[in-house]
């Protein structure tokens, strides 16, 4: 596997795979955090949480596209307002699914993967009518592309680090909301005890619908993250489903600190396997690895909860 | 002699809708079909074995599998691969650089048949394989998940997962496989032509014969102990195993079962279209054949048939003339047979009305409650029918 290439060789192929997988992982945790969040809650799993992913990504290619044509001052900076509206647009979708659909499954988890999985249908194919089936990406603004020479061999994207950074900022709001305000005190006096947090006066209902939407919400930014490294297509989203499931199973549900390893663990792996065979064995190969685990240690690696 | 009929057959209702059933599909069908239609019917009905099998597992023993399609293709490919060992002996792939390999290994440059596919020369084996094939890993999965009490979403999300690995494993072992080709191009069966109009006749008999025989087969499981059994621990899992049962033995046998199911499926089905492909295993068909089974009434096996038939003639009708309708209408579908219908077609059948004539319990009770009721004590109904299946339980003192 390492035959013909030097030390520094291998060195700066993991650096740069490494970097890689950080994209990966970027994407990764971003949209495993907000599965994460509302599975630890409401114990639900939301098959449509990819479309999220999508509906961002789309917007920012919305918003490049009316900046590009009406505001060409705005270009330069047009990221960041799309990046909010990724999350505005996505925490308003996800709010209303909830309203409408999901409040009415909490009692049928297993009913909710297939109601889900419907929604998903519906939004992949009104993305197909909207934007047609062709991928599409926004105009990027300049400073986003190009790389940063770090040494001779390793040379890092720009791009990826503006996902990194992204990633790093909302992943450190999550923690915040969560554990240092008011809201996320709620959240988790209901996820660790219902019936007490609404004798407590709690009104979880509304604690779960906001939980939700703001799980949609951070896929969204995801989504427009995800413009930078890759094209949008309407089924963008459901590509990295699986993987997004088998992150939030692996990590432990409800683990803020377990979904971020193992988002870690899975994107390497898969990206500097993916250097030494070709891609889908990497894939199957990690994956595989991961229910492997899972089959010794169920609840996964940073469990919070006692099983039933 | 008379207990056996009963259990295979079940009251005189249930007799009289698998006569039905069996009418429908030996004679309606047969005589108003042109084979064109019939063929496509067949095709429909393999799923249902997959449908009949999440019945068992889903709709009575609260299993749910995102990955049934792991088992409809590995029965699909065991046939294929003999079918196509068949399809290129050395005379019709002479100009191949290696002859009597199947064609998608030329391209790919192999020079021999690899191991796990010289076993395939053999009928008997095949045959074999696809019965034991499907059902050993679905042992392996459910022995790994169950005895360590891995339930609901997580058992969901797992068996996604092996389905979308097994799809990639496909998919990217191009010469060994075929890739996301398949494997095409099937001619004979032990020198029959099965592309011929008289085979695909007979095929759709032996086809819908070996349903109804998987209808029975099931009805005799459910109406045992076993069938008992699954139900209550649907209801409450914990209180069957303080009755001092092996929970996890139970799960493991019948969602072999479905597996097997399947496995029959898959290799008709690749006998009666003639070719296999990726595109059956995966994520995507494994969940579309949980939907068929919930329209046609998650508890009812044989609504699980209407189910299939109904939902594939619903996409083969509007996906020819409205394609894009077709998938809003997908998803609706989903949305609403969960939101409304939950019982499906056997539901709206059996309703109130009719449950009087006919003197049965509603479905309501299994159904509903049959979710793991995470957040909510179960109502009272659930408490109720596990009561009742298992007589040895204490009542009421579990809260």
């Amino acid at each position: 596997m390492f035959e013909g290439y030097t030390a520094s060789e291998i060195g700066a192929i993991f650096a740069m795979q490494g970097f890689a997988g950080l994209s990966l992982f970027c994407v990764f945790l971003l949209m495993a955090l907000g599965l994460a969040i509302i599975f630890g809650q409401m114990q639900v799993i939301n098959m449509a949480h990819g479309e999220f992913l999508t509906i961002g990504a789309y917007s920012t290619y919305l918003m490049s596209v009316v900046a590009e044509k009406h505001a060409p001052w705005l270009m330069d900076y047009y990221f960041f307002l799309a990046i909010a509206l990724g999350f505005v647009v996505a925490f308003a979708i996800g709010w209303l699914v909830e309203f409408s659909l999901i409040r009415f499954l909490y009692k049928r988890p297993l009913d909710t993967l297939l109601a889900t999985w419907g929604l998903s249908l519906i939004m992949q194919q009104g993305f197909r009518s909207m934007f047609g089936a062709r991928e599409v990406s926004p105009t990027l603004p300049e400073w986003l592309l190009g790389s940063w020479q770090l040494s001779d061999t390793i040379e890092i994207p720009i791009n990826g680090l503006l996902v990194v950074g992204v990633t790093a900022v909302l992943t450190l709001a999550v923690f915040f909301l969560l554990f240092r305000s008011r809201w996320g005190l709620k959240v988790r006096a209901t996820t660790q005890n219902r019936v007490m947090a609404e004798a407590a006066g709690i009104n979880t209902a509304r604690v779960d619908r906001n939980t939700f939407a703001l799980g949609c919400g951070i896929a969204g930014v995801a989504g427009a993250v995800f413009t930078t490294i890759a094209s949008t297509g309407p089924t963008s989203g459901s590509l990295y489903i699986v993987d997004t499931f088998l992150v939030v199973v692996f990590g432990g549900a409800a683990s803020l600190f377990g979904t971020i390893a193992s988002a870690f663990s899975i994107a390497q792996a898969q990206s500097i396997l993916e250097f030494f065979i070709n891609g889908s064995m990497a894939k199957v190969i990690t994956l595989a690895i991961v229910i492997g685990i899972l089959m010794l240690r169920p609840e996964g690696l940073f469990a919070s909860r006692v099983r039933k | 002699m008379i207990t056996l009929t009963r259990r295979l057959v079940g009251s005189r209702s249930d007799l009289a809708a698998l006569l039905v059933l069996a009418a429908v599909l030996l004679v309606v069908m047969p005589l108003t079909l042109d084979i064109f239609r019939l063929n496509l019917v067949g095709k429909y009905l393999t799923y249902a074995f997959v449908a009949v099998g999440l019945v068992l597992c889903w709709g009575y023993g609260g299993i749910l599998s995102l990955g049934q399609g792991i088992f409809f293709g590995l029965g699909g490919y065991c046939m294929a691969m003999f079918l196509k060992l068949e399809a290129s002996d050395p005379v019709t792939t002479a100009i191949q650089s290696t002859p009597g390999i199947p064609d998608f290994m030329d391209w790919n440059q192999l020079t021999e048949l690899p191991w796990f596919w010289v076993p395939f020369e053999s009928f008997a084996f095949t045959l074999f394989a696809i019965l034991a094939v499907p059902t050993l890993f679905a042992f392996l999965i459910g022995v790994a998940m169950f005895k360590r009490r891995v339930t609901g979403v997580y058992f969901a999300i797992i068996t996604q997962s092996v389905a979308a690995i097994l799809t990639i494993l496909i998919i990217g072992q191009q010469g060994l496989t075929g890739g996301v080709n398949g494997i095409t191009d099937l001619r004979t069966l032990l020198g029959w032509d099965i592309r011929s109009d008289g085979a695909k006749y007979l095929l759709y008999f032996l086809n819908a014969a070996l349903l109804l025989a998987c209808i029975v087969a099931g009805r005799y499981i459910l109406s045992g102990k076993v069938g008992k059994l699954l139900l209550a621990l649907k209801d409450k899992e914990d209180r069957v195993r303080f009755s001092g049962y092996d929970v996890s033995n139970f799960k493991i046998f019948v969602f072999c079962v479905a597996a097997l199911f399947s496995a029959i499926g898959g290799a008709m089905f690749t006998l009666q279209v003639g070719f296999m492909s990726p595109s059956f295993v995966g994520i995507v068909p494994s969940i579309e054949m949980v939907i068929f089974a919930a329209v046609g009434g998650r508890v009812s096996l044989i609504g699980a048939v209407y189910g299939t038939l109904l939902v594939n003639y619903g996409k083969t009708a509007f996906s020819e003339s409205f394609p894009e309708l077709w998938l809003f209408l997908m998803g609706a579908l989903f949305i609403g047979v969960v939101m409304a219908f939950p019982d499906g077609l056997a539901g709206l059948i059996r309703s109130e009305r009719l449950r009087r004539v006919f003197g049965r319990p509603p479905l309501a009770a299994v159904t509903r409650t049959g979710a793991l009721a995470a957040r909510d004590p179960a109502p009272p109904a659930a408490s109720a029918s596990a009561d009742a299946a298992l007589p040895h339980a204490p009542t009421g003192t579990d809260r």
